[in-house]
């Protein structure tokens, strides 16, 4: 039982970040909040993956003398292209925001949808 | 046993830091604990070995990102949350139902650190071992990213300036003239 | 922020500071952890830091809209351009091993001319996006 704990312990709290953000997603109305929201499921994936690819006593995927192990580097190239596509995926939604907010006069997504439905 | 110590202590700080945006209103506290969070995660990479990835994480995640929300709440001049309206139980028991999923998801997960998993036996010995006599360059992460996975990155490249792009269809509209005007002395 | 006489002196200071580290780290990416990625972000950053402490106007004096435009443009040529160079030679999409009379050595270029083409679009793209959220608010 023990060692179920100390050989998962990692991945269980990475879950419990990723339901931590997708909540804040889907419960609440502001928009910036949505979108840090969607960044912190974002970076707790990105442990999930290189938690995945970590081998104990070995070092960074540099190969240099007196070194034999090394972190298996795929995810490190996989999770290299995701954070950078994520900061240009924010940078759109953020530009998307300001559009509404002058659109519409303000980011609550409920008062949004009342200025639709009254049209 | 140090490294564990300083894992489970970030760790412990991320669950921290992420409970307090879910609870905080004021967005500009909101983006600073934000920061904090990817400064975190950045030092949890460290300590799994993954410096290249740390380095993106802590430019992008703490510097660029954090630039960018605060000129959003800037032009949007909206400074605090409004208190919600209603409890909100349905999101939480699917939080809920999804999370308790996964956790019964990754119960046969191999251990954290284990040399002998799948994930570090099909493909990954071959370019740990081939990489310095194919391409000649110590770090296997810049050459499995620019020469064995080279189309990748130039999708990557792509979508990078496909979101310039679009920014600047939304919001550069000070940015589209065509060359140095001769009013702008 | 430009009546503050230490910000003022700082920002002189570490602009070129922060400039030649990110030209560190995009030239050594492959001997140490780094790339084109971290080398245009890091100076992109340098000019965001100069435009915070003197202004929109001053850094747009420096480095005009158009030029950015060109370098977004310029990087992505770069890359795919050398794609067509090795097709051009004979071998497939982005084969390296034509480059130079030595498979490893022509790798090693590849990998160098690739990173370069990374670097300038990603800092342009990076800067022209704070560009566009900067001004927004004035005009």
């Amino acid at each position: 039982m023990i060692d179920i704990i100390l050989g998962h312990y990692n991945y269980w709290i990475v879950i419990l970040l990723m339901m931590m953000g997708f909540y804040t997603v889907i419960s609440r109305s502001n928009l910036i909040k949505k979108i840090a929201g969607i960044n912190i499921f974002q970076t707790s994936v990105f442990l999930l993956y290189i938690s995945i690819g970590y081998v104990e006593d070995g070092t960074a995927p540099i190969i240099a003398e007196g070194y034999t192990t090394y972190s298996n580097p795929l995810p490190h190239v996989l999770i290299l292209t995701a954070i950078v596509v994520g900061v240009a995926t924010t940078a759109l939604g953020l530009a998307l925001v300001v559009r509404i907010k002058e659109a519409y006069g303000t980011i609550e997504e409920d008062e949004i949808h009342d200025q639709d439905m009254s049209l | 046993m140090i490294d564990t110590l300083i894992d489970i202590t970030l760790l412990a700080f991320l669950t921290i830091t992420a409970v307090a945006i879910i609870r905080m209103r004021n967005l500009f506290v909101i983006i600073m604990l934000f920061s904090l969070f990817s400064l975190h995660s950045a030092g949890l990479f460290v300590v799994m070995d993954a410096a290249d990835v740390a380095f993106t994480e802590a430019a992008v995640g703490a510097g660029i990102s954090t630039v960018l929300m605060l000129g959003t709440l800037a032009l949007t001049k909206n400074h605090e949350e409004k208190r919600p309206s209603h409890h909100a139980r349905l999101p939480m028991v699917v939080v809920l139902v999804t999370g308790g999923a996964l956790i019964y998801g990754t119960y046969d997960i191999p251990s954290f650190g284990d040399p002998a998993s799948p994930a570090q036996t099909h493909v990954a010995p071959h370019y740990i071992e081939h990489s310095m006599e194919d391409t000649s360059a110590p770090n296997i992460v810049t050459a499995v990213l620019a020469s064995y996975r080279g189309y990748d990155t130039l999708g990557e490249v792509t979508v990078i300036f496909t979101a310039g792009i679009g920014v600047m269809l939304l919001i550069g509209g000070h940015l589209m003239r065509r060359f140095r005007q001769k009013d702008d002395r | 922020m430009k009546h503050n006489l230490i910000l003022r002196l700082i920002a002189k200071y570490l602009f070129p500071v922060i400039a030649l580290f990110a030209f560190y780290v995009q030239f050594h990416g492959d001997y140490g952890p780094g790339g084109g990625f971290q080398a245009g972000v890091i100076l992109s950053v340098a000019f965001i830091f100069y435009t915070l402490v003197f202004g929109l106007k001053t850094t747009e004096e420096i480095l005009p809209p158009y030029v950015l435009r060109i370098l977004a443009s310029t990087g992505v040529l770069i890359y795919a351009g050398t794609g067509v160079v090795t097709m051009l030679m004979g071998g497939n999409f982005l084969d390296y091993d034509l480059l130079s009379p030595k498979p490893a050595a022509g790798q090693h270029l590849g990998i160098l001319v690739i990173e370069l083409g990374v670097g300038i679009t990603v800092s342009s793209v990076m800067l022209m996006i704070f560009y566009a959220f900067a001004g927004r608010g004035r005009s």
